[in-house]
């Protein structure tokens, strides 16, 4: 612990950082350039995510680490460890529990309060780099507000597929302005943006910070005859039997047999330990009294 | 209490103090019209406690600060250059602006950002008599319903809100209380003013 500054950054970036997200709440949606710094993890990590949670953690907190909704894979234990070592802060998979909560990919299934701060990583900011690659001319289109290639690609979508195919990155309009894209969550969680907790992005590699404050207008780009739709697979969580919860496709065997089960690894747990069943799952209790 | 000596009055254990101010800046920047107390700085008067504490969370040699008027003062500036090592500059030139209320004025000196680059806007540290849940009422981001903040002016905060995605940012600060106004904000007398 003591080799390291608190949260492992040092004061002076820690500051630089925080100017950043202040300006991002102040401009809800805009992508403010920070200078990234290396972190001791590669890019694509969650380098952006890490600086934002890093500039923000202080001792008291109770940091919660999610991954696709899990709390127990490769890149959510790594980051969790980072900060056990850098900032000696308590960590726990519970939502309700944390104060702060760095996600990758997922919006937790529970309702977030205002007394939590979700923290994204984000790889590609820019919701409009796929359509035009020179951040001279994005920038210019977000200064001009011209956000015409965005809904001729959400068209595009329709007229080859018969519906907008966009199934995550689904952008949004904050508060009436920006574009801005959510980072690759499901669009099942996008109407979950306008939420009490203060929520602010971070990508490392391309250096952009951007935030959304509680209770600010986030809607999801649509058309009047097709309007937008949240979506999951349809199906049962096979462990806790939730119809409501965003869920994962798992392959079981060879033959195709495949399981559907909540993606929010805390939120399904939890329900399974107020005795929710699944099709394919045994109760809590009689597992326990098994083993 | 005032520090005699510029040396005194700055964060004892850096980088927890910074991070636990910081926690509740932001609170007051992502929740418009929320007041909260920042006690930590001890800095020359009339540098608030609040609007001291602020300083040495946020600015550093890469942010030029304007002193307006009362606290351009040989103490503020060297405790501000011994604890933050920030450079002063003009209202034009400026990343924050320190001073009361009437002494910030006019408001157009200030840079408010480029369409291209909105964030590059001053953010104003407005020093207040006294910060009450009172008088104006607003509403915007951050904000569930209303909130009510007692703001130095209205229609000055209205047309600063018309620039968006330009405008000035503010922070108020009297004390140890703080509370901030971000451009985003929607400001009106409350009904019991009007």
């Amino acid at each position: 612990m003591s080799e390291y500054n608190f949260a492992y950054l040092d004061e002076q970036t820690k500051r630089m950082i925080r100017r950043a997200i202040l300006k991002g709440l102040a401009i809800p949606g805009y992508q403010v350039p920070f200078a990234s710094r290396e972190m001791p993890m590669p890019y694509g990590w969650g380098t952006g995510g890490v600086q934002v949670s890093a500039a923000c953690l202080m001792p008291e907190d109770v940091l919660k680490v999610i991954d696709q909704g899990a709390d127990d894979t490769n890149n959510a234990v790594s980051i969790r460890k980072f900060f056990e070592k850098t900032a000696n802060v308590e960590t726990t998979a519970a939502t309700s529990e944390a104060t702060l909560i760095q996600t990758r990919h997922r919006i937790p299934e529970e309702d977030l309060t205002e007394d939590q701060i979700l923290v994204y990583q984000v790889p590609i900011p820019e919701p409009l780099r796929f359509l035009e690659p020179r951040e001279t001319e994005t920038r210019k289109m977000h200064a001009l507000e011209e956000y015409g290639l965005m809904y001729v690609k959400l068209y595009e979508d329709i007229s080859q597929h018969g519906q907008i195919a966009t199934s995550y990155s689904y952008p949004l309009k904050i508060e009436g302005r920006y574009v801005m894209d959510p980072s690759p969550i499901p669009k099942f969680d996008n109407p979950k943006m306008e939420m009490s907790a203060i929520q602010l992005f971070g990508a490392g590699r391309e250096q952009r910070i951007y935030a959304v404050p509680p209770y600010t207008k986030a809607v999801s780009l649509d058309f009047e005859d097709y309007p937008f739709e949240a979506m999951k697979a349809d199906g049962c969580c096979a462990l806790c039997g939730a119809d409501h919860t965003y869920l994962d496709e798992v392959i079981i065997d060879d033959d195709g047999g495949r399981m559907f089960v909540c993606s929010d690894t805390d939120y399904c747990e939890s329900r399974r330990a107020a005795g929710h069943v699944g099709a394919q799952a045994t109760p809590q209790n009689q597992e326990a009294a098994a083993s | 209490m005032t520090s005699t000596s510029s040396l005194e009055g700055g964060f004892t254990d850096a980088p927890v103090e910074a991070a636990q101010s910081f926690r509740k800046i932001m609170n007051v920047m992502a929740k418009p019209g929320t007041i909260e107390e920042l006690s930590i700085a001890v800095p020359p008067a009339p540098l608030s406690t609040a609007a001291g504490s602020l300083l040495l969370t946020l600015c550093d040699a890469q942010t030029p600060i304007y002193l307006a008027r009362k606290f351009d003062n040989p103490a503020i500036k060297q405790w501000i250059t011994f604890h933050c090592n920030s450079p002063f500059s003009d209202a034009e030139n400026c990343m924050f602006a320190l001073g009361v209320w009437e002494d910030l004025q006019p408001l157009h000196d200030f840079p408010i950002g480029t369409p291209e680059y909105p964030d590059r806007s001053a953010t104003l540290i407005v020093e207040m008599d006294e910060l009450t849940a009172s008088s104006t009422e607003l509403s915007g981001p951050g904000i569930k319903d209303t909130h009510q903040l007692s703001l130095p002016d209205v229609t000055a905060f209205q047309k600063n809100a018309m620039l968006f995605p330009l405008g000035l940012d503010f922070y108020f600060t009297s004390g140890e209380k703080i509370a901030a106004l971000p451009r985003t904000t929607k400001v009106k007398l409350s009904a019991e003013n009007v």
